[in-house]
């Protein structure tokens, strides 16, 4: 299998829900309307692509586009043929909702609570969303930027001098 | 054979009163000798079966992927080992490998082999751990007492590349920061001589010993389709038939000149797991014999200067090299614009590292594909319905590490 073909074949099967590809470093990334996702991951998963590998869910945030602020990041992987494919998603911040792969893999549970834990994306269908390594009163998702790593208010430190 | 095991249990009550009436919860952790790290698992038990398990992670959280996002790419090194603790050598190597994707740079051929050395240390010294540490957990202290002391071997070996034992910081981004020293060499052909021994004696005192077989056999089997379900990598889905391994799927530090097999086992329960990493020790040391035995001549480090800190003699007499020597020394070195996902066989399975970069000096996001975090949520379906002691050996056996489940 190589990046054309699986393009191909995604753009055939879903010629509305691919908004644009890439390959950076050789790695077919694909954009896929939200609605979508879903189905597109079923597809792959069950079709001759044999997609059927989920190695990893993750999120990011982008707060310079508001309109594609909140991102989750799929990798997936044929182990036969050793093909592997990245698959992406946005959405704004108030809307920060996506279907659940739980149904289509058992390991998609604790992914998501932890792209749910880190970012507050909501997915739609889990049967147990809740956060999952920090502690359940914490009442934020660190991981968006819009939390510093430090405490911005401190003022008995000043490290601008050293390249951060 | 599990479902079974719990219909029958259901079965012999009469009503879900009585069945409550009967049951207790156990909490097993999140501090406990049998849970090796700080995870908890709340039990519903009904005498010694375990009915269902929850478990709760997170206690060693420490926000590694946050921390990330302001340290600068030499500086991740230090968080990466202090995630699968066991095989620290495997995790630094895996991150140097992902930013030397980010940045396209090639790397000499001795550097390769060095890591390739080194990543099979410490495969071996997890290995030994996890084996270990089951067997002590069927009842038999003495192989892990015994293997510890080759352990200990290993770490002197870390010791002399990078002057650390646990958290070893090794290697850099494009080789090592020195070349392996005369008592490295003599300590590495010392323990090629004797660790074959000792682990011989390991094979034999347990392989085939009938309270070790019993305590193992069929205890926290996962199938296949199942296990693939998951997301299962390295010995815990190789113990159920799949022969996956990143080092022959998508090789990396030219894993492709050396001649190994995968082992393989059928029904995936704990006797597999630890038959698996029984196999995969004697591979690792065939490899590191290939590579030790072909070590090619050459430098140590790639030709990075914006990453490789430069000879102290250099930067007392050649300005690029001061000029290096201060932007690595105050972080000012910036990486491409661009996202790569990187993986490496962890000791325990696929270890990942998806790194977008904006361009600046440190990661825009970095995300850890960390195989414990995978196999740890399989776990109350793999001892459903058997006896307690069945699911300590297979806690055990899929060799969950508290540091990289939480990172």
């Amino acid at each position: 299998m190589t990046n054309e073909f699986v393009l191909e074949a995604i753009t055939r099967e879903f010629p509305e829900s691919v908004l644009s590809h890439d390959t950076p470093y050789d790695f077919l990334t694909l954009e896929i309307k939200k609605e979508d996702i879903k189905k597109v991951i079923h597809h792959l998963k069950d079709s001759s692509l044999q997609i059927n590998f989920l190695t990893d869910i993750c999120g990011i945030h982008y707060p310079e586009t508001p309109e594609k602020e909140i991102g989750v990041i799929y990798h997936l992987h044929n182990m036969m043929t050793n093909f592997r494919i990245r698959l992406k998603t946005f959405m704004t911040r108030e809307n920060a909702e996506v279907d659940s792969m739980t149904d289509l893999y058992a390991g998609a549970n604790w992914m998501e609570r932890e792209t749910f834990d880190f970012y507050g994306i909501k997915f739609k269908g889990h049967p147990d969303l809740r956060v999952i390594l920090n502690m359940e009163d914490l009442g934020y998702h660190p991981m968006l930027k819009e939390y510093r790593l430090e405490d911005g208010t401190r003022t008995d430190k000043d490290d601008k001098m050293f390249g951060r | 054979m599990k479902d079974n095991a719990l219909s029958n249990i259901l079965n012999q009550h009469d009503s879900k009163e009585q069945i409550d009436g009967q049951l207790y919860t156990l909490n097993l952790g999140p501090t406990h000798p049998a849970t090796h790290g700080i995870f908890q698992n709340v039990l519903t038990m009904d005498g010694e079966r375990i009915l269902h398990a929850e478990q709760t992670v997170g206690y060693i959280h420490r926000a590694f992927e946050k921390i990330s996002e302001r340290r600068n790419f030499t500086q991740i090194t230090t968080l990466t080992d202090r995630m699968n603790y066991c095989s620290a050598p495997i995790n630094n190597i895996g991150w140097h490998l992902t930013v030397e994707k980010l940045l396209g740079c090639e790397i000499p051929k001795r550097v390769d082999y060095m890591r390739v050395i080194m990543m099979e240390l410490a495969r071996i010294s997890d290995h030994l751990i996890c084996n270990g540490v089951i067997a002590m957990d069927a009842g038999a202290i003495t192989g892990l007492t015994y293997l510890f002391q080759e352990r200990e071997k290993i770490y002197e070996m870390y010791e002399e590349v990078c002057g650390a034992r646990l958290t070893t910081n090794m290697g850099r981004i494009g080789g090592f920061e020195r070349d392996f020293s005369p008592k490295f060499h003599e300590l590495l052909k010392t323990f090629l001589k004797k660790f074959p021994v000792v682990w011989q004696d390991f094979c034999s005192l347990n392989e085939r010993n009938r309270i070790f077989m019993d305590r193992t056999i069929n205890a926290g089997p996962i199938s296949a389709e199942r296990a693939l379900s998951y997301g299962f990598t390295g010995p815990n889905l190789r113990a159920t038939g799949v022969d996956y391994d990143v080092r022959v799927a998508q090789p990396y530090c030219s894993y492709e000149d050396f001649d190994f097999i995968i082992p393989v086992g059928t029904s995936g329960d704990t006797y597999d797991r630890f038959m698996v990493r029984q196999q995969e020790v004697w591979e690792s040391l065939k490899i590191i014999e290939q590579a030790y035995t072909n070590l090619p001549e050459g430098p140590f480090h790639a030709d990075l200067p914006e990453f490789y800190l430069p000879e102290k003699a250099d930067v007392y007499n050649n300005m690029e090299a001061l000029i290096y020597h201060f932007k690595i020394v105050m972080a000012e070195t910036e990486v491409p614009k661009g996202e790569v996902y990187s993986c490496v066989e962890g000791g325990n399975g696929e270890l990942g590292f998806y790194l977008v970069s904006d361009g600046g000096r440190t990661p825009y996001r970095l995300h850890f594909r960390r195989p414990c975090f995978i196999y740890y949520q399989a776990y109350p379906e793999m001892i459903q319905g058997s006896l307690i002691s069945d699911a300590i050996v297979t806690l055990c056996s899929m060799n969950v590490i508290a540091g990289e489940l939480d990172a």
